[in-house]
């Protein structure tokens, strides 16, 4: 039975090689999106082999926390596919540096993403893309839509009307006004300070100038989302100190609060569990009127194993990942994750679909401490996780929150000595 | 006049068991301190002698960090000593009278935590202590003592505190088997003598018994000193690996896990890693050592 098994194995192997043959290449991508298998075989990979009858392509994805060290071993070994799905930053970087991914500056489909969509996957000086933008995620604020009508109150675009809502639901007392904790400190920093920061340091003006040491985390446009956060603790649940992310999640969809500090890849999880209808209002302003500035994480892009032999094929993919096609496909089947391309995309979902819409309205930019400001020691990201909780604890000012990040910043980083 | 033969019996039976323990143990220990001699510059391995260790005593950024999970070791360390320990020792006492009854059940039953996985007595202090699902504000509500009810799991001040409670409460069976083991090994004869010296009930505890176990809670607070500055599966099930809230959970095990494979955008660092794993190592050696010579070498044997 077993060497039949095999014998078969070998055939169809035999077959599908000469096939391939015949059929010029087949592609094989390297993902650790592995809860997105179903997608791409039924909806991605028909959609491209429909418009490209020359090319094959499989999906092999593997364990999300594995997928660095896999990736990095098949690459080493010469056996990584054609294709390389590519974390954000200083991960694929390195992989570049390293000769894995080939430089991909000159491919067409380029111009079809902004500049700040691709800089999640260049070298620093942006001389060099080396993988094609595929998602982002988009922070701002899911509220209960019945616990706004059932107060009257409407949805905020200031800062002051933001906390007008948060003390209306405090003294009403049915809901808890934000769903937020403090005890995985990440929500703290990504939901919290990098939510609402980039409307104080402008979105990528702040961010740009940080990089470049022409703004230092001691600046009034970085403190003052810290003075902001100290604000929330008083809005927040008994006891938000030892409450955690997924308990976060759960009094939020189990309607027991009104506002949740989010991130858009919660749509699709909060979708199938709250029987309530939800809204999204982006973070609000200082002034009415004032341009809105959003952070549209980059997340995933995809990129070519400079080793491949089917160069021209990987080409082809690629070109077809960064079309508005591909883009609607993703989209729709993932709400929450927002393709980069410039061009519109329709998204079904109501929730996703007003996401998306601020990007027409407010600017875009990164979380600030993703791009080469979290390569040293300290780690600026995990200080600012740190820095957040004790912001919204109100353990430390705002002001000698900045002064220990600035500290810790220019311990390492030559442009901020 | 024969030459002493050579006894390849000996060497082929230890064999199995050298070759085995050199493998996993002593090999990895002495290549884990080798590598903290070394550091990566420009993707190239350098050594660079006690550098590592330079950088981790006496820059303010790791020193501080260090000296913080250090100190909090040593809490950590101190909660258990005073609270398990006794414990322990009193469970033991309790349970070694021969007129108690179920004595097996309460064994079997303050034992069962000592075998669940950390994980799963991480997760389930979490939820009890839960401000939101837990039953610890409920319960202490329905005794109308809920504003003693803190977010302790949450609070800096209470974090490790509560953190090493609940370490005790799923440690504590160990000692107190350790204890009753020993407590059962003391001949009625000697208790009856000291009886008809007039020497009953707690006297008999506090004069007769306790010297004799003392060297089996020496054996304790070293296994427990050993346990403790390695721990770190219990922070790391409950608060993560930056041991929130602000670090005021951390210790070495979790400091030295997050330098050593890095975290979320903290890429890992195994050069500084494997110093602080040294610096562990040290400690403990230390730690081990003054036991040795120190105490159990003075301690005093009585023949029963």
């Amino acid at each position: 039975m077993t060497r039949n098994t095999l014998t078969l194995a070998l055939a169809t192997t035999a077959l599908v090689a000469t096939g391939a043959y015949a059929q010029d290449a087949t592609l094989t991508i390297e993902s650790w999106r592995n809860d997105d298998l179903k997608l791409w075989q039924e909806q991605i990979i028909p959609a491209f082999e429909a418009k490209h009858p020359g090319i094959k392509v499989n999906f092999t994805p593997s364990a999300p926390a594995e997928y660095n060290a896999v990736l990095n071993s098949k690459l080493d070994a010469g056996s990584a596919g054609d294709l390389i799905t590519c974390r954000p930053f200083d991960a694929s970087l390195a992989l570049y540096d390293a000769g894995h991914l080939a430089d991909l500056s000159d491919l067409d489909a380029m111009s079809n993403f902004s500049d700040v969509a691709k800089s999640a996957w260049q070298t620093d000086d942006s001389s060099a893309t080396f993988c094609v933008p595929m998602a982002s995620v988009i922070h701002g604020f899911i509220y209960n839509k019945d616990a706004f009508a059932e107060l009257g109150v409407d949805v905020p675009t200031t800062e002051d009307e933001f906390f007008a809502v948060l003390d209306a639901f405090k003294e009403d007392g049915s809901y808890i006004p934000m769903a937020m904790g403090t005890n995985d400190q990440w929500e703290a920093a990504t939901m919290g300070y990098n939510n609402i920061g980039p409307n104080y340091w402008k979105g990528e003006e702040g961010r740009l100038a940080l990089i470049a040491g022409e703004q230092k985390l001691t600046d009034e446009a970085w403190v003052a989302p810290y003075a902001t956060l100290a604000r929330w603790g008083a809005y927040l649940g008994d006891g938000y100190e030892a409450q955690t992310y997924p308990d976060s999640q759960n009094i939020f969809t189990l309607g027991r609060a009104a506002i949740y500090p989010a991130g858009s890849w919660e749509v699709s999880g909060f979708n199938s569990l709250a029987d309530f209808e939800m809204g999204a209002f982006k973070p609000p302003v200082k002034n009415a009127g004032d341009t809105c500035y959003i952070s549209d994480h980059t997340d995933i892009g995809i990129g070519m194993n400079a080793a491949t032999d089917n160069p021209e094929a990987a080409k082809t993919f690629l070109a077809w990942v960064a079309s508005p096609e591909f883009a609607e496909i993703f989209a729709n089947a993932l709400p929450g994750f927002f393709p980069l391309s410039s061009t519109p995309v329709e998204i079904a979902d109501p929730l996703a679909a007003e996401i998306v819409g601020w990007r027409a309205e407010c600017e875009s930019t990164i979380r600030s401490t993703y791009q080469i400001l979290s390569r040293g020691t300290p780690n600026l990201e995990n200080e600012t996780w740190g820095a957040s909780v004790a912001a919204i604890k109100g353990t430390a000012t705002p002001e000698e929150l900045g002064a220990r990040l600035q500290e810790g910043l220019a311990n390492w980083y030559a442009p901020q000595q | 006049m024969t030459k002493a033969r050579i006894r390849w019996h000996i060497l082929v039976f230890l064999a199995p068991a050298v070759i085995i323990y050199t493998a996993v143990m002593i090999f990895p220990l002495f290549n884990t301190l080798r590598l903290a001699l070394y550091a990566k510059i420009d993707q190239e391995r350098v050594f660079v002698g006690l550098e590592n260790f330079r950088t981790l005593f006496f820059d303010p950024i790791w020193s501080e960090q260090f000296w913080n999970a250090l100190g909090n070791n040593f809490w950590f360390f101190l909660i258990h000593m005073l609270v398990q320990n006794p414990i322990g020792i009193a469970l033991a006492a309790l349970l070694s009278h021969p007129r108690l009854r179920f004595a097996a059940l309460y064994r079997s039953a303050i034992f069962i935590p000592t075998i669940l996985s950390f994980v799963i007595v991480g997760f389930a202090w979490k939820l009890i202590l839960s401000p939101i699902w837990g039953i610890a504000p409920s319960m202490l509500d329905a005794v109308g003592l809920k504003s003693l009810y803190a977010p302790w799991l949450g609070k800096e001040e209470y974090a490790l505190t509560t953190l090493a409670l609940v370490s005790v409460w799923q440690f504590v069976g160990i000692p107190m088997m350790l204890i009753y083991a020993a407590l059962l090994t003391i001949p009625e004869e000697i208790l009856e003598a000291g009886e008809v010296d007039g020497i009953t009930g707690m006297a008999a505890f506090w004069k007769i018994k306790l010297p004799l176990i003392l060297p089996s809670i020496g054996i304790i607070s070293i296994l427990t000193f050993v346990g403790n500055f390695n721990a770190f599966d219990l922070i790391y099930a409950a608060q993560g690996a930056l041991a929130g809230p602000d670090f005021s959970t951390d210790i070495l095990g979790t400091f030295m896990y997050r330098t050593f494979f890095g975290f979320q955008l903290q890429l890992g660092d195994p050069h500084m890693g494997s110093a602080i794993a040294g610096a562990m190592f040290a400690i403990i050696l230390v730690g081990v050592c003054i036991y040795l010579f120190g105490i159990q070498t003075r301690m005093r044997r009585y023949q029963l």
